[in-house]
């Protein structure tokens, strides 16, 4: 990345507000642009876009592989992992891949060196063009818990590349979204002005002050509730980026896959409009 | 015979893959609907359970699970060891003469810092992962919480959550925890679902809502669970209503109820009631027979 180009992330404490439209209508309108898809648990931004899939590999994280005839079943190995993924079974550790984080206390612990780490396969990683954007996403294996190191893989695989970035985040505040709002310029905050939306934001806005990422709100489906969003931005002094009235015509152009600023004209606009406050936000962030 | 064997609880968790898709009103429905029922709110990342019903929380509890790394910069030597060794990048050296900085939201308590640090300058403290409640609802106690920015642990709190509200239960005789689940598929998810009798899907009509339900079905499937499903918003996208209908009577998954987009959901949330309470509304009816065939599912009398 140059130094002109920024990477904004997108994201919100409560799920279905809207990251995922912000994301594809603001990438189609935004020029040459990388998106990444970050909610790695339910990927859906390639729904929304024709992507000529290119490259696909496997994320992997690491994991401890025991030398049967070199442990002698000390349990030093089982001491070091703070996270109990491993029991000893008789006179041999036994690793439970759910609860390893991958973080080779155990592989540094052993004193026979009986530990070596192999890489696991948690997902995968697609990517190809559409229009102007390269696209990037990750897909967690059914069954796998460890979303942050695909999320980080994802984020690694756009390095190098000259545009803007905007990333998709997963919903919540928990590892996943801080992995993917980590070391961005600055953090879109979609919510609704519903009380379950703007109880989410209060904890998405904590989220990015403690890390220390600029962030800004947009108030998505902004008539169906009350006022209460556009005042949680005034007693905060956090920037209103936008908003965006309910319409039923756009959740129906949502629910076929259909880009909104191909579907709706008036929604080329608004996105563009947004995209470039967003921008000069981050900017001056 | 049987009468000396402590029956538990039923458990129903409603998920959705798909975040906003209606699993919390849903769930504050049944709640108002179930007799005897304890609650669980497990969306510890985003709990909004607790904003319908409005708990008198009695018990406030610290909930600890793993640990947090913490320098010592009077006895660190800067050697940038633990900068190399740790695989999560939770340690920074902006300054190559000066301590490093732990940044506590990405460190994961591994304890590899710790156990390489030449100088013995770190130190691991228990991490303090969220708050516990135990609470009182109209309509009956409620467990739920609250996890720290950047919570690590979501998947032992939410287990917290469950063990709590299932000694609750068993304890009063409950004979049923009502669960409501976080969005995604990941660890929170999936400690939601472990050992419940159904899991409740609630999907919507568009072509996200129908990939995110074929993953979490996938995930049922893959850890034996007994899954059925209701279609909020149908009326958004007949097409996909019905090919959600298909996929899921091709799987053999019950679908429990239909719903359309109604604004009397967000009226109802605004008002700080379940959309049972909420007057004159006619979803209620539609959740109301929704609810009965989650209860025979369930196996679980209803008048």
């Amino acid at each position: 990345m140059n130094n002109n180009s920024l990477v904004i992330s997108i994201a919100s404490g409560k799920g279905g507000t809207g990251k995922t439209t912000l994301a594809v209508n603001l990438a189609a309108v935004a020029g040459a642009v990388t998106l990444l898809d970050c909610d790695v648990e339910e990927p859906n931004d390639h729904l929304f876009l024709d992507v000529k899939w290119g490259e696909s590999r496997e994320a992997n994280v690491l994991f401890p592989r025991v030398d049967t005839n070199l442990c002698t079943g000390c349990g030093e190995c089982r001491k070091a992992c703070r996270f109990n993924a491993i029991v000893i079974l008789g006179k041999q550790p036994l690793v439970y891949p759910e609860l390893c984080h991958g973080c080779g206390a155990c592989f540094l612990a052993c004193p026979e060196k009986a530990i070596t780490e192999v890489p696991r396969a948690v997902g995968v990683i697609e990517r190809g063009p559409f229009r102007d954007i390269e696209f990037i996403h990750g897909r967690l294996n059914i069954g796998e818990v460890k979303g942050p190191p695909l999320i980080n893989d994802v984020k690694e695989a756009a390095r190098g590349n000259d545009s803007h970035v905007i990333i998709d985040a997963p919903p919540g505040t928990g590892c996943p979204t801080v992995e993917a709002v980590r070391n961005t310029d600055y953090c879109v905050l979609v919510t609704e002005p519903t009380p379950f939306g703007i109880h989410d934001l209060e904890a998405a806005a904590d989220m990015t002050r403690q890390m220390g990422v600029k962030h800004g709100v947009v108030v998505n489906r902004s008539d169906i509730g009350d006022d209460r969003a556009v005042r949680f931005c005034e007693e905060r002094g956090v920037t209103l980026l936008g908003q965006i009235p309910f319409d039923r015509k756009a959740a129906e152009a949502y629910s076929r896959g259909e880009l909104l600023v191909d579907a709706l004209p008036k929604y080329k606009e608004l996105f563009s409009d947004l995209w470039q406050t967003i921008l000069k936000e981050a900017r001056n962030a | 015979m049987a009468d000396n064997i402590k029956r538990s609880p039923k458990r129903l968790t409603v998920i959705s893959g798909k975040g906003g898709t209606g699993k919390t009103s849903i769930l504050g429905a049944f709640a108002a609907l179930a007799h005897n029922a304890v609650l669980a709110d497990c969306d510890v990342d985003a709990a909004n359970l607790h904003l319908l019903l409005a708990p008198k929380t009695h018990k406030t509890e610290k909930f600890f699970a793993g640990y947090k790394a913490i320098l010592n910069p009077q006895t660190c030597t800067a050697c940038g060891k633990c900068v190399e060794m740790c695989r999560f990048r939770a340690i920074s050296m902006p300054d190559d003469s000066a301590p490093p900085i732990i940044d506590a939201l990405v460190c994961e308590g591994c304890g590899v810092c710790h156990d390489i640090c030449p100088a013995d300058a770190i130190v691991l403290e228990d991490a303090v992962c969220g708050d516990l409640y135990e609470s009182e609802t109209r309509f009956g106690p409620m467990v739920h919480a609250e996890l720290g920015v950047g919570g690590e642990m979501s998947g032992k709190l939410v287990t917290a959550v469950r063990t709590r509200a299932d000694e609750i239960a068993e304890k009063n005789g409950h004979g049923l925890v009502l669960i409501d689940g976080s969005p995604g598929l990941g660890c929170p998810v999936i400690a939601s679902l472990a050992g419940v009798d159904v899991a409740l899907i609630v999907a919507e009509p568009t072509v996200s809502g129908f990939h995110d339900l074929g993953r979490v079905l996938d995930l049922c499937k893959h850890f034996g669970l007994d899954a059925c499903v209701v279609i909020n918003k149908h009326d958004i996208n007949p097409d996909v209503t019905s090919q959600i209908t298909s996929c899921c009577s091709a799987s053999k998954v019950e679908v429990a109820g239909e719903i359309p987009y109604d604004n009397a959901f967000t009226k109802a949330m605004l008002a700080g009631k379940t959309i049972i309470e909420y007057d004159a509304a006619p979803v209620a009816d539609m959740v109301r027979d929704i609810w009965r065939r989650v209860a025979g599912l369930l196996g679980i009398e209803q008048e």
